[in-house]
C-alpha cells in the first residue's frame, strides 16, 4: 500500500453507487443515488434524518440490496449477498456504537473468529499480540492489546474496531456518526487515525451532524434528502449555511394546517431538570392552546426530557408541574392523573401491545374510570374505543384485532387514541408522524392543531424540520442535553433551528 | 367470519399476523378442556372404580396444592414472571408448622404464623425482582434452595405427626363437603379459582398483568404501576404456597422439611399445559385449571391401572412438550401456508 497521498488527477472510484433505488414496503427510501468514493478522499455524506443516509450505507456495506441499479466495485459491478461480502471486498463500517466483546482483550476482538493457529488448532495468544501492536503502532495510538475491552471509552472502542477494519485491509472506511458521543479531544484523536488511514490510501465516508466536522475533516460532499440526490460536490468554496439549505429546502403546504394559537394561562411547567449524563438544567413553559415543538438533533437528549417529565424515567433534580400542581418524580400514574399523556416515538415497543387489541389498548390508560364495582365494563371498553376510532377516522376491521394488523399510520392512531381518552390537559408526543404516510401525516397535523385550537397544551418532538415549522407556535432546540435557543413562530426557519441543534453561535434565536 | 376468500393481493398486515387469526379459531385451552372430558369419560368407560366417588374424591384432593398453587402461578405466568420457590415455601411452611406443633404451640397460631412467613418468602422473591431488577426465574431458583434450606434448618430430618384430627379430617377426602363428593380444600380451590377468574379476565388489576406480560415497557408506559403488581403477585403466591403447606401436612399428617419437594414443576407443568403462554400475555385461568385437572385425572388412571409413577411422570412430561409445542407448530405451518399465497 502506498504510504503517499496521491495527488493531482482524481483517481478512478474504488466504491461507487449508479442508479441504485430501494424501498421498504411503500416508503422509497433511496431514489437513483450515485455516489463515488475515491482511493485518498473522504466523502461526506449529508442529510436530515430520514433522508437516507443509513440505508445507503446499509446498501455499501451489503446489509441491503438495491432493487435498481448497481454497485462497482473498481468499476466492476459487484453483488453483495451479506455483510460479509463487503468486508471481504475491504469495505469496513464503523457505527456510532461499536458491539465489541466486553469481556475479550482487544487483540482477541479484532482477531475474533480468525486468529492464527498453532498445532493441535490451539490459538497462537502470541502472535495476535504482536499483530494488534503493529496494527495500534501503524495507527499511531497507545492501547494495550491485552487488556478487556469492558471500560474503553468509546472513542478507544471505535479506535478498536478502525484497527479491526485495519487488519481485514480495509481499502473503503464507512463511519456513521462515529463523533456523536465523543469529546472534542477524542473527536481530534479519532480523526487524526483517519486521516493516517486517508494518505495510506483509504476511500473514506463520513456522516456527521455535526456540520464543522464535515468541513474540517472532507474534501467532497453528497447531500440527500428525501431519499434523492441534492449535490454531489467540493467542500471547497460552500459555507455552512448552504449546505443547511441543501439538506432542508422544501415547500411547505397543506400538510400544516396551523391553526392561529391563542394561548391561555400556563399548562406545563418544568424547571431545571436534569438527569445526569443525559441533558442538564432544563426549563420551559407550555401554555393551554399552544403548540411548542422541541427540536434537535438525534440524540440531544429530547425524547429523555419528555419521559423524564411524564415520569417513566427519573430525573436526578428539578421540578416539573401540571396546571401548577408538582408532580411526583418518576411515576406516570401520578403524571397521568394530573393530566399530562405521552405519545412515545417508539410506538411498537412503547406506544402499544402489538398482541392486544384495539380496544385493550385503549383501554389500558382508562382502567380506574371503566370500572364499576372494581369490575371493568366490556361496554364501556368498547364504548371507548370505538368512539375514539370514529373521530380519528381510524381503518381497523374490528375492535377486538390486534393492533399489530394495523398499518403504521393507524397504529399511531390508536396510541392518539389512548392517551386523547384520558382527556389529558398537556399532550406530549414525540416524532408523532414518523414512519407515517402523508395523509395520515397531515390528518396527525390538522388533529394537532384542532386539539391545540381546543385549548390543550402540546409539546411536540420532532426531528422532521418541516413538521417543526409547520406546526410550532413557538420552537425550543436541545443541544447535546442543554436547551440552547427558544425562537418564536415568526422567526423560526430551517437556518435558525438548524444553527442552534448543531450547536453553531449566534442564531437569530435567544438563549432560554 | 368463518370463510375468508382467497383475496388475489394479500393484505400486507393480516399476512404477517395470519397466525393469530387461526389461533382464534383454535384456542388451545378450549382444547385441554376437550382432552380433559375425553380422558374422564375414556377412564369411565375403561377403568373399573375410576368413577366412583370414593376415587373421584382422592383423586380431587390429591391434586389439591398443585391446584392452590396453580392459581397465583397463573398470573405470575400471564404477567411473564414465574415462582418457582412455591414448593419450598409449602415444604418451609410444612416444617415450621411441625416444630412449632412439636414444641406446643396451638394450631390456631401456628397457622397465621406459616401464613404470615409465606407472605414474608413472597414479599422477598418480589422485592428482588422489582427493586434489584433481578429476572424471575433466577431469583425464585435461588429462593427454591432458600427456603428449602431453611426448612431443614427448621426440622432437620425428623417428621412431625399427631396432629388435631378436626383440622385433618377437613383436609383429607374421608369427609367431603355435605351432599356432594368434594372434599374441603377442593371446595376452597374452588371458591379461589372463581376469584382467581374474575381478577384476571374482569378487573383493570387482570387487564394491566395481561400487559405486563406482554410488552412491559408498553405498560409502564401506559401508567401501569409494573412494580407493584409483580410485588402483590409474588406476595399472593407464597401466601397460597404456605397454605398450601398445611394443607398438605394435614392431608399426609405429617410435617416433614422435604414436603412436595419438586412440586413447583407439576404446577407449571399444569399451567403451561393450560395454554398459559410461557413468555407472557397469554391465557386463561379456566385453561390452566382444565390442566391441573388433567394431570390429576391421567395420573389416577394410571395408578388405578397399576402403572409406575415412572411412567406417570414420563406422561406428564411428554403432554407438556406436547402443549408447548403444538401452537407454535400451527403458527409456523399457518405461516408458511400464507408465504406462498398463489399456490391452487
Amino acid at each position: 500500500m502506498s504510504k503517499t497521498a496521491p495527488a493531482g488527477a482524481d483517481p478512478a472510484p474504488v466504491l461507487a453507487l449508479k442508479g441504485v433505488s430501494k424501498s421498504f414496503g411503500s416508503v422509497r427510501a433511496l431514489r437513483d443515488i450515485s455516489l463515488e468514493l475515491r482511493a485518498g478522499e473522504s466523502h461526506a455524506l449529508a442529510g436530515e434524518n430520514g433522508a437516507g443516509k443509513s440505508t445507503l450505507i446499509k446498501t455499501l456495506a451489503g446489509v441491503h440490496r438495491p432493487e435498481a441499479g448497481t454497485v462497482l466495485l473498481d468499476g466492476e459491478p459487484a453483488v453483495f449477498h451479506g455483510p460479509a461480502d463487503a468486508r471481504d471486498a475491504g469495505i469496513a463500517v464503523i457505527y456510532q456504537e461499536p458491539t465489541l466483546f466486553a469481556d475479550l482483550s482487544i487483540a482477541e476482538n479484532i482477531f475474533m473468529g480468525r486468529q492464527p493457529r498453532r498445532t493441535l488448532g490451539r490459538i497462537d495468544h502470541a502472535a495476535v499480540h504482536a499483530a494488534t501492536g503493529a496494527l495500534m503502532e501503524r495507527l499511531g495510538v497507545d492501547l494495550d492489546p491485552g487488556r478487556t475491552a469492558r471500560g474503553l471509552s468509546i472513542a478507544d472502542q471505535q479506535i478498536v474496531e478502525i484497527a479491526k477494519a485495519l487488519s481485514f485491509d480495509a481499502r473503503v472506511l464507512i463511519m456513521d456518526e462515529p463523533t456523536a458521543a465523543l469529546t472534542g479531544s477524542e473527536t481530534a484523536r479519532l480523526f487524526s487515525v483517519v486521516e493516517t488511514l486517508r494518505t495510506e490510501g483509504a476511500a473514506v465516508l463520513f456522516i456527521s451532524h455535526r456540520l464543522g466536522e464535515i468541513f474540517d475533516l472532507c474534501r467532497h460532499v453528497t447531500t440527500l434528502r428525501d431519499g434523492q440526490l441534492v449535490a454531489s460536490e467540493p467542500l471547497e468554496g460552500l459555507t455552512e449555511d448552504e449546505l443547511v439549505r441543501r439538506m432542508v429546502g422544501r415547500d411547505l403546504g397543506e400538510l400544516y394546517p396551523k391553526q392561529e394559537a391563542r394561548p391561555g394561562g400556563t399548562a406545563l411547567t418544568v424547571r431545571r431538570l436534569t438527569r445526569e449524563g443525559v441533558f442538564r438544567d432544563v426549563s420551559f413553559d407550555v401554555r393551554e392552546g399552544e403548540i411548542v415543538a422541541l427540536a434537535g438533533l438525534v440524540g440531544a437528549g429530547r425524547s429523555e426530557v419528555a419521559q423524564a417529565v411524564f415520569g417513566v424515567d427519573r430525573a436526578d433534580a428539578g421540578e416539573v408541574r401540571v396546571n401548577g400542581q408538582a408532580l411526583r418524580a418518576g411515576s406516570p400514574t401520578a403524571a397521568m392523573r394530573a393530566g399530562l399523556a405521552l405519545v412515545p416515538e417508539d410506538r411498537r415497543q412503547l406506544g402499544l401491545v402489538m398482541d392486544a387489541s384495539i380496544e385493550r389498548n385503549i383501554g389500558l390508560t382508562g382502567l380506574r374510570q371503566l370500572r364499576t364495582r372494581g369490575l371493568v365494563r366490556r361496554a364501556g371498553e368498547r364504548a371507548r374505543a370505538s368512539d375514539w376510532a370514529l373521530r380519528l377516522s381510524l381503518k381497523y376491521g374490528r375492535l377486538s384485532d390486534p393492533v399489530g394488523f394495523l398499518s403504521g399510520g393507524n397504529q399511531q392512531k390508536v396510541v392518539l387514541a389512548k392517551w386523547l381518552a384520558t382527556e389529558p390537559s398537556v399532550l406530549i408526543v414525540d416524532e408523532p408522524t414518523r414512519g407515517i404516510d402523508v395523509g395520515t401525516k397531515a390528518e396527525v397535523h390538522r388533529l394537532l392543531s384542532s386539539l391545540a385550537a381546543d385549548g390543550l397544551a402540546v409539546l411536540m418532538i420532532s426531528s422532521d424540520l418541516p413538521e417543526v415549522l409547520g406546526m410550532a407556535d413557538r420552537v425550543l432546540v436541545m443541544h447535546e442535553g442543554r436547551l440552547v435557543a427558544e425562537i418564536p413562530r415568526a422567526q423560526a426557519d430551517e437556518e435558525s433551528v438548524m444553527a442552534a441543534a448543531t450547536g453553531r453561535a449566534g442564531s437569530r434565536g435567544e438563549a432560554a | 367470519m368463518t370463510t375468508a376468500p382467497p383475496t388475489p393481493a394479500p393484505a400486507r398486515e393480516e399476512t404477517r399476523h395470519g397466525p393469530g387469526r387461526i389461533g382464534r379459531f383454535l384456542r388451545w385451552d378450549a382444547a385441554v378442556g376437550a382432552l380433559l372430558v375425553a380422558a374422564f369419560l375414556t377412564g369411565t368407560g375403561t377403568t373399573e372404580g375410576f368413577s366412583d366417588t370414593a376415587n373421584l374424591s382422592a383423586a380431587l384432593n390429591d391434586t389439591a396444592e398443585v391446584a392452590l398453587l396453580a392459581l397465583p402461578m397463573t398470573l405470575l405466568v400471564v404477567a411473564g414472571q414465574v415462582d418457582l420457590s412455591v414448593a419450598s415455601m409449602l415444604g418451609l411452611s410444612s416444617a415450621l408448622a411441625g416444630s412449632l406443633w412439636d414444641a406446643g404451640w396451638s394450631f390456631e397460631l401456628i397457622v397465621p404464623l406459616c401464613l404470615v412467613v409465606g407472605l414474608l418468602g413472597g414479599l422477598l422473591n418480589g422485592w428482588l425482582v422489582t427493586r434489584v431488577g433481578l429476572p424471575s426465574l433466577a431469583v425464585t431458583i435461588g429462593t427454591l434452595t432458600l427456603y428449602r434450606g431453611l426448612a431443614s434448618v427448621v426440622l432437620g430430618n425428623k417428621a412431625v405427626a399427631d396432629f388435631p384430627e378436626t383440622y385433618a379430617q377437613w383436609a383429607g377426602n374421608s369427609e367431603t363437603v355435605p351432599g356432594t363428593f368434594v372434599p374441603y380444600p377442593i371446595a376452597l380451590f374452588c371458591v379461589l379459582a372463581v376469584v382467581a377468574a374474575v381478577v384476571l379476565h374482569s378487573t383493570g388489576f387482570g387487564r394491566a398483568l395481561f400487559a405486563v406480560g406482554a410488552q412491559e415497557d408498553a405498560a409502564w408506559f401506559a401508567g401501569i404501576r409494573v412494580k407493584r403488581i409483580k410485588l402483590i403477585l409474588f406476595a399472593v403466591s407464597g401466601f397460597m404456597a404456605s397454605f398450601a403447606g398445611i394443607v398438605y401436612t394435614l392431608r399426609y399428617g405429617s410435617a416433614r422439611a422435604d414436603n412436595g419437594l419438586g412440586l413447583e414443576l407439576t404446577v407449571v407443568a399444569a399451567v403451561l399445559l393450560g395454554g398459559v403462554d410461557f413468555d407472557g400475555g397469554k391465557g386463561t385461568l379456566g385453561g390452566a385449571v382444565a390442566g391441573v385437572l388433567l394431570i390429576g385425572v391421567l395420573n389416577n388412571l394410571l395408578t388405578l391401572n397399576d402403572i409406575s409413577h415412572e411412567i406417570q411422570v414420563i406422561v406428564t412430561g411428554v403432554l407438556l412438550i406436547v402443549s408447548v409445542l403444538t401452537p407454535r407448530v400451527i403458527a409456523v405451518l399457518t405461516a408458511r401456508r400464507q408465504r406462498q399465497p398463489a399456490a391452487p
